[in-house]
C-alpha cells in the first residue's frame, strides 16, 4: 500500500482517499447535464416509490425474494436499464466519428471519449448481455425441470445484488471521478499505474470483481440445479435444449470466471501493491495478461451466445409445432462448442508473433468451430421444414437471427485465417464482426426470449404492433450501422478513433450513424412495447398459462406460476414434456393438494452486497478505512448468516388450494 | 390420494411428491466451488511458471529458500489434514468431545503454518527480497501468499463451526459443513504439495 502513495500523483487524505471536489466532473457539460437528468430521474422514481409506500413491497417482495423467478425478472431488468446507459454510449460515438472530419474535433474530447468507447463495451457485455442471459437461465430453468426453486436460494439472491453492485460502481464512475480509458479489456501497460494513475482502471477492477462473484455462484448454483433437481423420468437425454445450453454456459462461467478473477487480481497487485507481473520492467510480461484475460474472454462470448441457442431452439420448435429436429446432434454440437471454446483464445492475437505452427493450431481450432454451429443452423432450417410455422414476433427474432448470425459467422471465419488478421487486426472489420454476433446471436435472442417468455412471467402477451415496429427497426438498423463499418475496415481503418483525416470515409460514418438512430428508435418502440402491453394487459391476458401450444414443462403451470411453481411435480416421460402430456389428455388435479416445503428470504445477500461496493468505493478511492471496515463488515454479516438454521418453512396447504382453484376456475372460464 | 382427479394423474404424478432433503446439492456445489478455486491457483502456477525465472538482477530461489523451514512448514500442513481426518473419524463415531478436541489441534497446526510462512516471508522482507523486487517474487509471493490467505480463511472458518457444533451439536446441517470445510483442508494440502514441488523443490535446481 506505501508504494501506491509513493506511484500515485494524488494526495490522499486519510478521510477521503484521492476523493476531492475536483474529482466529480463538473467541466463536462455533457455529463453534468446527464447527471441532471437522472438525478431529477431517480429522485422522481424515489419519491413515488415513497409516495405510493412500496418500499415495504419492494423489500419484502422483490429485493430479500429467493424466488428464482423474481430473481431473474431482476436480472432482465437490470440488464434492460443497463442497455439503455450502453447505448447511449454506442450512439456517443456514432454521432462523434459521423462529424470528427475535416479538421474538426468533433463534440467529445479525448479523455470523454476514450471512457465513452471503454465503458460501452464493460457494460454491454457484463451488466447487459450477462444479466440478461443470467436472468433467463434463472427464470426458465427450474420451470422447465420441473422443479420449485434453485439449488441454493440464497446464494442466487446474493448473486443477483454482487452483479447490481458492480454495475453501481460503473454508474457512479460516470459522475464521480471517471472510467478507464483503456479499452474494454485494460491491457497492460496501458492499464498499468503508470499510464493510468487516476481511478478509472480501479472503478473497472472492482466493479467486474464483484459482479465476478455473483457470476461464478450463480453458475455453480445452477449447475448443481440441473444435475441434481430435474422431475421424475427427466434422464439428460430428455431434458429441453434450453436446459442443455444453460448446463453448458454455467459449466463455461464455473471454468472460466475464475481466471478473470485471477488476471484482474494481479493487475490490481500491480496497481496498488507495485509488483511486477505485467510491467516493461523488471522482468513482467504484458502480453501474459492478454493471454490470460483472453482465456477468460473467449468462452465468455459462448456463456453469452450458448443459452440463446437455446432459446432459438426452443422458440424454433414451438412455432413450427413441431420436435426439435435433430435433438441429440443439437445436443453434442453444444458440448463441442464447449470444449472448443476454451482451444481458440489466441485467435484474438494472432499479431502477438508467436509463430505459425501456433497461429495455424489456433486458427484452424476457430474454423472448426463453424462446423457445430453450423449443425445448429440446419437443424433449426429442417425443424421449420414441413413444420407449421407461425410468424409470431420470438419466431421473427429467430429469423432475423439464422440470417443475421451467419454472415458474423462467415465474416469470423474470415479473421480467423492468420495472414487476413494481420490486415485486419483492430481494424472496424473486427468491431462490425463481433457486433454482427452479438447483437445478431445474444440481443435478438434476447427479444426472442422476452417476447416468448414474457407471457409466463406475467400472464399477457405482449402487444405485437409496436413489437414489430422495434423488430424491423432494430434489424434494418443493425444493417444501417454495421455493414458500413465492414466496409471501412477492409479499407484499413481502425477501431476506437476519435477524428479523421480521409473525407471520403465520412459518408459511411454518416450511414453507421443512420444505424444507430434507426436502432434507437428500435429501443424507444420496444419501450413503448412493454408500457402499450402493461396498458391493455387485459386485452393481452392469458389464462391457460400455454398461448403459444408450447412443448416443455414451463407451460404446464400457470403464468405467472405461483411461488412453487408446480402444485404437484410431473413426471417426465418424453424430451418435449408437455407436449406428451397434453397429447394423451393430461388432466390437471385439482385434488389432494400438501403443504410445500419453500425457502425463506432473507435481506443478507443485500446487505453483502451493499458492503462489497463500499469496499470497493473504498480500494477505488484509497479511502483505506472504509475499506477495512465493509471488510470486516462482510465477514462478520457472513458468518452472522450461518448462525441462521432456519431458512425454509412450508406454505400451509389451504394457500396451495386457494391458489389452484383460483386457477381451476380461470381455465373453465377459458374453455367456456 | 385419486380423489377427483384426471384418469392420467398416476401416469404424471408420483403419489408422493419426491423431496430433495435440504443440502442435498450442498457436497456437488461445494466441488464446483473448489474447482473453480482450483483454476484460481492453476492460473497463479501457469504466471509462476512464466515469471519464475525472470529475476531482474535480484536474487532468485536457491538464494532465498531455506528448505529446512519449508519442510517443517509442509509437516504442519500434513499434519493438520491427517488430525482433520481423526476429527471426521470422530463425527462419524457422534464423538462430539473427540471431534472438537480434534478440530482444535487442527487450527493450531493451522496457525503454526501460517507463522511459520509469516516468518518466512519477513525475513525475505528483511533480505530485500521483496515483491516489488522482480516478476519471480511477485510471482511467488502471490501464489504462496494467496494460499497462506486461504489456510487463514480456513482457520477462521474452523473457529466458526467449533462453535457451532458446540451451540447445535452434530445435527446434519453441521455435518455438512464439517465436511466441505474437509474438502477446503485437505484441498489446500494438495495446493501445497504442488507449491513445495514446483516453487520450492524445483526452484532449488535451478
Amino acid at each position: 500500500m506505501a508504494s501506491s502513495m509513493t506511484v500515485s500523483p494524488f494526495t490522499v487524505s486519510p478521510l477521503f482517499g484521492r476523493f476531492t471536489l475536483e474529482s466529480l466532473p463538473l467541466h463536462e457539460p455533457i455529463v453534468v447535464g446527464t447527471f441532471i437528468v437522472v438525478a431529477l430521474g431517480g429522485a422522481a422514481l424515489l419519491a413515488a416509490l415513497t409516495k405510493f409506500k412500496l418500499w415495504g413491497y419492494l423489500w419484502k417482495e422483490w429485493f430479500t425474494s429467493v424466488d428464482h423467478k423474481k430473481i431473474g425478472i431482476m436480472y432482465m431488468i437490470l440488464g434492460i436499464v443497463m442497455l439503455l446507459r450502453g447505448f447511449s454510449d454506442a450512439i456517443m460515438m456514432r454521432l462523434q466519428q459521423a462529424i470528427a472530419f475535416g479538421g474538426s474535433e468533433g463534440y467529445l474530447n479525448a479523455h470523454h471519449y476514450d471512457q465513452v468507447f471503454t465503458a460501452h463495451g464493460v457494460i454491454m457485455i457484463f451488466f447487459v448481455a450477462m444479466p440478461i442471459v443470467t436472468g433467463l437461465m434463472n427464470y426458465v430453468v427450474p420451470l422447465q425441470i420441473g422443479a420449485r426453486d434453485v439449488s441454493f436460494p440464497f446464494l442466487n439472491n446474493f448473486s443477483f445484488w454482487m452483479t447490481a453492485s458492480g454495475a453501481v460502481l460503473v454508474m457512479m464512475s460516470l459522475f464521480v471521478g471517471e472510467f478507464a480509458q483503456t479499452g474494454w479489456l485494460a491491457m497492460p501497460p496501458l492499464s498499468g499505474i503508470a499510464a493510468s494513475p487516476g481511478v478509472g482502471v480501479d472503478y473497472y477492477i472492482w466493479a467486474l470483481q464483484i459482479a465476478g462473484v455473483g457470476t461464478l455462484l450463480s453458475g455453480v448454483n445452477l449447475i448443481a440445479t440441473i444435475v441434481k433437481m430435474r422431475a421424475p423420468g427427466m434422464s439428460m437425454m430428455k431434458m429441453p435444449i434450453f436446459c442443455w445450453t444453460a448446463l453448458c454456459t454455467n459449466i463455461l462461467i464455473v471454468a472460466a470466471f475464475p481466471v478473470l478473477t485471477a488476471v484482474l487480481a494481479l493487475l490490481s497487485l500491480d496497481r496498488y501493491a507495485g509488483t511486477a507481473f505485467f510491467t516493461n520492467t523488471l522482468g513482467g510480461n504484458p502480453m501474459m495478461y492478454v493471454n490470460l484475460i483472453w482465456i477468460w474472454g473467449h468462452p465468455e462470448v459462448y456463456i453469452l451466445i450458448l443459452p440463446m441457442f437455446g432459446v432459438f431452439s426452443e422458440v424454433t420448435s414451438t412455432f413450427s409445432s413441431k420436435r426439435l429436429f435433430g435433438y441429440t446432434s443439437m445436443v453434442y454440437a453444444t458440448l463441442v462448442i464447449t470444449i472448443l471454446a476454451y482451444l481458440v483464445w489466441l485467435h484474438h492475437f494472432f499479431t502477438m508473433g508467436s509463430g505459425a505452427s501456433v497461429n495455424s493450431f489456433f486458427g484452424i481450432t476457430t474454423m472448426i468451430i463453424s462446423i457445430p454451429t453450423g449443425a445448429k443452423i440446419f437443424n433449426w432450417l429442417f425443424t421449420m421444414y414441413r413444420g407449421r410455422v407461425r410468424f409470431e414476433l420470438p419466431m421473427m427474432w429467430t429469423v432475423a437471427f439464422m440470417i443475421t448470425f451467419t454472415l458474423g459467422g462467415m465474416t469470423g471465419v474470415l479473421l480467423a485465417v492468420p495472414p487476413a488478421d494481420f490486415v485486419l487486426h483492430n481494424s472496424l472489420f473486427l468491431v462490425a464482426h463481433f457486433h454482427n454476433v452479438i447483437i445478431g446471436g445474444v440481443l435478438f435472442g434476447a427479444f426472442a426470449a422476452i417476447n416468448y417468455w414474457w407471457p409466463k412471467a406475467f400472464g399477457f402477451k405482449l402487444e405485437t404492433v409496436w413489437g414489430k415496429r422495434s423488430f424491423w427497426l432494430w434489424v434494418s438498423g443493425f444493417y444501417f450501422a454495421f455493414v458500413p463499418l465492414y466496409v471501412l475496415g477492409l479499407m484499413g481503418v481502425t477501431r476506437r478513433l476519435r477524428t479523421f483525416d480521409d473525407p471520403s470515409l465520412q459518408i459511411w460514418f454518416i450511414i453507421a450513424g443512420f444505424g444507430a438512430f434507426l436502432i434507437a428508435l428500435g429501443i424507444a418502440a420496444m419501450l413503448i412495447q412493454f408500457y402499450v402491453s402493461i396498458r391493455d394487459r387485459e386485452q393481452l391476458r392469458d389464462v391457460t398459462g400455454d398461448p403459444w401450444n408450447g412443448r416443455t414443462l414451463e407451460w404446464a403451470t400457470s403464468s405467472p406460476p405461483p411461488d412453487y411453481n408446480f402444485a404437484f411435480t410431473p413426471v417426465v416421460h418424453d424430451g418435449d414434456a408437455w407436449a406428451d402430456m397434453k397429447a394423451r389428455g393430461y388432466q390437471r388435479p385439482t385434488s389432494g393438494y400438501r403443504p410445500i416445503h419453500m425457502p425463506s428470504n432473507t435481506g443478507t445477500g443485500v446487505i453483502l452486497a451493499a458492503l462489497s461496493a463500499a469496499f470497493g468505493t473504498g480500494m477505488i478511492w484509497y479511502v483505506w478505512w472504509l475499506a477495512a471496515v465493509s471488510f470486516v463488515g462482510i465477514l462478520a454479516v457472513a458468518i452472522g448468516h450461518t448462525f441462521n438454521y432456519r431458512r425454509d418453512f412450508y406454505i400451509p396447504v389451504e394457500d396451495v388450494t386457494r391458489h389452484e382453484d383460483a386457477r381451476t376456475t380461470a381455465l373453465m372460464g377459458a374453455v367456456a | 390420494m385419486s380423489g377427483m382427479a384426471g384418469m392420467n394423474r398416476e401416469l404424471f404424478h408420483l403419489p408422493e411428491e419426491p423431496h430433495h432433503p435440504e443440502g442435498s446439492s450442498t457436497m456437488l456445489g461445494f466441488w464446483m466451488y473448489l474447482m473453480s478455486d482450483c483454476l484460481i491457483f492453476a492460473m497463479l502456477f501457469a504466471t509462476y511458471g512464466v515469471l519464475g525465472t525472470s529475476y531482474a538482477g535480484g536474487p532468485g530461489p536457491r538464494e532465498l529458500f531455506d528448505l529446512p523451514l519449508v519442510a517443517l512448514n509442509t509437516s504442519m500442513l500434513l499434519f493438520s489434514s491427517i488430525t482433520y481426518g481423526f476429527a471426521m473419524l470422530s463425527m462419524t463415531e457422534r464423538r462430539q468431545g473427540a471431534m472438537l478436541a480434534w478440530l482444535a489441534v487442527t487450527g493450531l497446526f493451522g496457525l503454526a503454518f501460517l507463522s511459520i510462512e509469516l516468518y518466512e516471508f519477513a525475513h525475505l522482507i528483511h533480505e530485500g527480497a521483496v515483491p516489488q523486487r522482480s516478476a519471480f517474487l511477485s510471482s511467488f509471493f502471490t501464489l504462496v501468499g494467496t494460499h497462506g490467505l486461504h489456510v487463514l480463511f480456513g482457520t477462521i472458518w474452523l473457529v466458526v463451526l467449533m462453535v457451532q457444533v458446540r451451540l447445535k451439536g452434530l445435527i446434519p446441517a453441521n455435518c455438512r459443513r464439517l465436511m466441505c470445510l474437509s474438502l477446503f483442508w485437505h484441498f489446500l494440502d494438495v495446493i501445497w504439495i504442488g507449491v513445495f514441488t514446483f516453487v520450492y523443490l524445483m526452484g532449488m535446481l535451478r
